[in-house]
């Protein structure tokens, strides 16, 4: 068996974090191979092959893979399907994008977001919003499928993988970008940060969440958000942690005037600890919190930045 | 130009899922219904899209059970001019699975011929976020996932879409596959003389069997358990104590 892993590959980068996330789920299931594909992909295809358990690296440049079109990447890993038992990504907004195109394209069914690999065929994904886990079995031929990556530690270094460079199969030009507004943040990134510190609608407004932001930059730790943060604008869309946002499993998560709707605690349950200030006792975070206080976030978040 | 706005059932968000104690899946029976959130969306700008002159007609489909008939209703009820139930499923407990749906929605297309079809980008039941990405393929569509924003011009769409690092804004040629996000818009309650006007709209009742598709699961539920229930923990009384607490933990 064989596994072709798609990268995640920005501008050229590639992320490292996520992908070796998904080295680690899919090393169970056979050869993993990572596909690094862009405009220009060669320097992540180098960083891929130091990724530990990663046994060869395929490289595709071409300008039509760039801002990673769904279009052209499905028909790239299609093309190169043939050799793969397994097609597996992480379970980014990019991932999540092309897959199932792919799975349609290969007539397979997609399983997205899995949490556990059983065997070469079975699978453990949440479903619900996360109250309920599912293991399914595939009775197609290949499997594609896109890991949670918080729920997998990432591979360490310390490979040496070969890179091979693969032609860009023909795609019709079907979309094409125009622009992205992504955010510059010297902070950790939300998804693999250590610590996390969120805050709701509790905070009231865009120039409030300083004070969320003040505490998060004391601790080195990400910054994330409800969905009534961001629908408020307070907080952009990529901070958004939850069923619908970013699931995130860092050692620390503190919550911040968010009252802990099941859609929400989908993104962030997983947490090793969870901090939640809230200034209503009867807040259902406060059932899933390891340290509950209640208290009004603007005395409470500015004095633990003080103290800490 | 038509738009075709694909609606599911699904437990209404609001109403937290159980587990059946035999372990075969989640209980439906006796629960709340609704139509998915990111359906309402869906609907919602389609409304939009015909209010502002780049759209003719708005058709509604569901597949599943025939009680998903009351989530073409209120399509209906909220301006969706006509409404197109595929019976694929007796028991409300049955699997159809995103490529089925996405076969049965692209033989829905060969008929209908819309120049867009907007889906929510997942259904809150089994969060697989696949369907609209797998019909585009099986159209050979382009398509523009996640969308915040969505601006007809001429032969092509302007879209921007939510995506990890921020927003993306991309331009795909119509026909084509939108998914919604949640910042799309906010869908209007349907007005009760809408909701009695919805009931004279016309419903055309067809099954998958009408369209050849074989809805067969190709993944099969092996079991399906309660995740580990989350303990909570202790109350502080104050912030030294907080501190106090992580610091002994290590975390800080
Ligand atoms: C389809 C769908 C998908 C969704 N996806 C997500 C998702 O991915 N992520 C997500 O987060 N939500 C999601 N939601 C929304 C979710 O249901 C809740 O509406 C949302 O999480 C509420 O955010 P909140 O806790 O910030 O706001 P609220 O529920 O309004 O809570 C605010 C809290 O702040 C507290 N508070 C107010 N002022 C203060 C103060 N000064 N000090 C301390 N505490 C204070 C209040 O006591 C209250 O508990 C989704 C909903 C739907 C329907
Ligand atoms: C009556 C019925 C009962 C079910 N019961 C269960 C169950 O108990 N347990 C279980 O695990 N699964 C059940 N399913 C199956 C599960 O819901 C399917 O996998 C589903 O059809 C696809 O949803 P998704 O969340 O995976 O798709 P996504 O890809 O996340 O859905 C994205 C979008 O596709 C469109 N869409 C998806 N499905 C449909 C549809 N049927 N009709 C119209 N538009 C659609 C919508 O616009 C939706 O927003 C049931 C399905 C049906 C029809």
């Amino acid at each position: 068996m064989a596994v072709l892993l798609l990268g995640e590959v920005n501008d050229g980068e590639l992320s490292v974090d996520a992908t070796a996330k998904a080295v680690s789920a899919a090393k169970s299931l056979g050869d993993v191979t990572v596909l690094c594909a862009g405009a220009s992909a060669a320097a992540a295809g180098e960083a891929a092959a130091k990724i530990d358990g990663v046994a060869k690296v395929l490289v595709a440049e071409d300008p039509s893979l760039s801002h990673r079109l769904a279009e052209p990447t499905a028909a790239l890993i299609v093309s190169l399907a043939g050799d793969y038992s397994h097609i597996v990504a992480p379970a980014t907004t990019d991932a999540k994008n092309v897959m199932p195109r792919v799975a349609a394209l290969l007539d397979v069914m997609v399983i997205s977001d899995v949490s556990g690999v059983v065997d070469a065929d079975t699978f453990e994904r949440p479903i619900y919003a996360g109250n309920a886990i599912q293991t399914v079995k595939s009775k197609d031929e290949k499997k594609v499928i896109t890991f949670r990556t918080s729920t997998f530690d990432a591979a360490g270094e310390g490979g040496s993988a070969s890179v091979e460079t693969v032609a860009m199969s023909d795609a019709p030009a079907l979309s094409s970008w125009i622009e992205d507004k992504v955010a510059e943040s010297d902070r950790p990134e939300l998804t693999s940060a250590k610590i996390v510190v969120s805050g709701g609608r509790g905070v009231g407004s865009e120039e409030d969440f300083k004070v969320i932001e003040a505490l998060a930059d004391k601790l080195g730790a990400a910054v994330g958000a409800s969905r009534a943060a961001v629908d408020s604008g307070f907080a952009p869309n990529d901070w958004q942690v939850g069923q619908t946002g970013k699931v995130v499993a860092p050692d620390l998560y503190i919550a911040c005037g968010i009252s802990g709707a099941i859609q929400h605690l989908a993104g962030m349950k997983d947490s090793k600890i969870i901090v939640a200030i809230n200034k209503d006792e009867e807040a259902p975070i406060f059932q899933v919190a390891d340290y509950g206080l209640v208290a009004d976030l603007f005395d409470a978040v500015p004095a633990l930045t003080e103290k800490l | 130009m038509k738009v075709l706005v694909p609606v599911k059932r699904v437990i209404d968000y609001n109403v937290k899922a159980r587990v059946k104690a035999d372990g075969s899946g989640v209980d439906l029976a006796n629960v709340k219904m609704s139509m998915n959130p990111f359906d309402e969306i869906a609907v919602e700008e389609a409304i939009r899209l015909k209010e502002k002159g780049a759209v003719e007609e708005i058709i509604a489909v569901s597949i599943g059970v025939k009680q998903a008939q009351e989530t073409l209703r209120t399509a209906l009820a909220m301006g969706a001019d006509r409404a197109i139930l595929v019976v694929a499923a007796d028991d409300v407990q049955t699997d159809i699975e995103p490529l089925a749906v996405a076969k049965i929605l692209a033989k829905v297309v060969e008929e209908e011929q819309p120049g867009m079809v907007i889906l929510g980008k997942q259904a809150i039941d089994n969060d697989m976020n696949a369907t609209g990405q797998m019909l585009a393929a099986l159209l050979g569509w382009g398509q523009a996932t996640f969308a915040s924003e969505v601006v007809v011009e001429g032969e092509a769409a302007k879209v921007t879409r939510e995506v990890d690092g921020g927003l993306q804004t991309i331009e795909v040629k119509l026909p084509a596959i939108v998914t919604t996000d949640l910042r799309l818009n906010e869908p209007r309650y349907a007005s009760l003389p809408n909701i009695m006007k919805a009931k004279k709209k016309p419903l055309e009742e067809k099954t998958a069997d009408d369209y050849g598709v074989d809805v067969s699961p190709r993944l099969e539920v092996v079991k399906t358990t309660e995740p580990e229930a989350r303990q909570a923990g202790e109350m502080v009384p104050d912030v030294d104590t907080l501190v106090a607490k992580l610091k002994e933990k290590g975390v800080v």
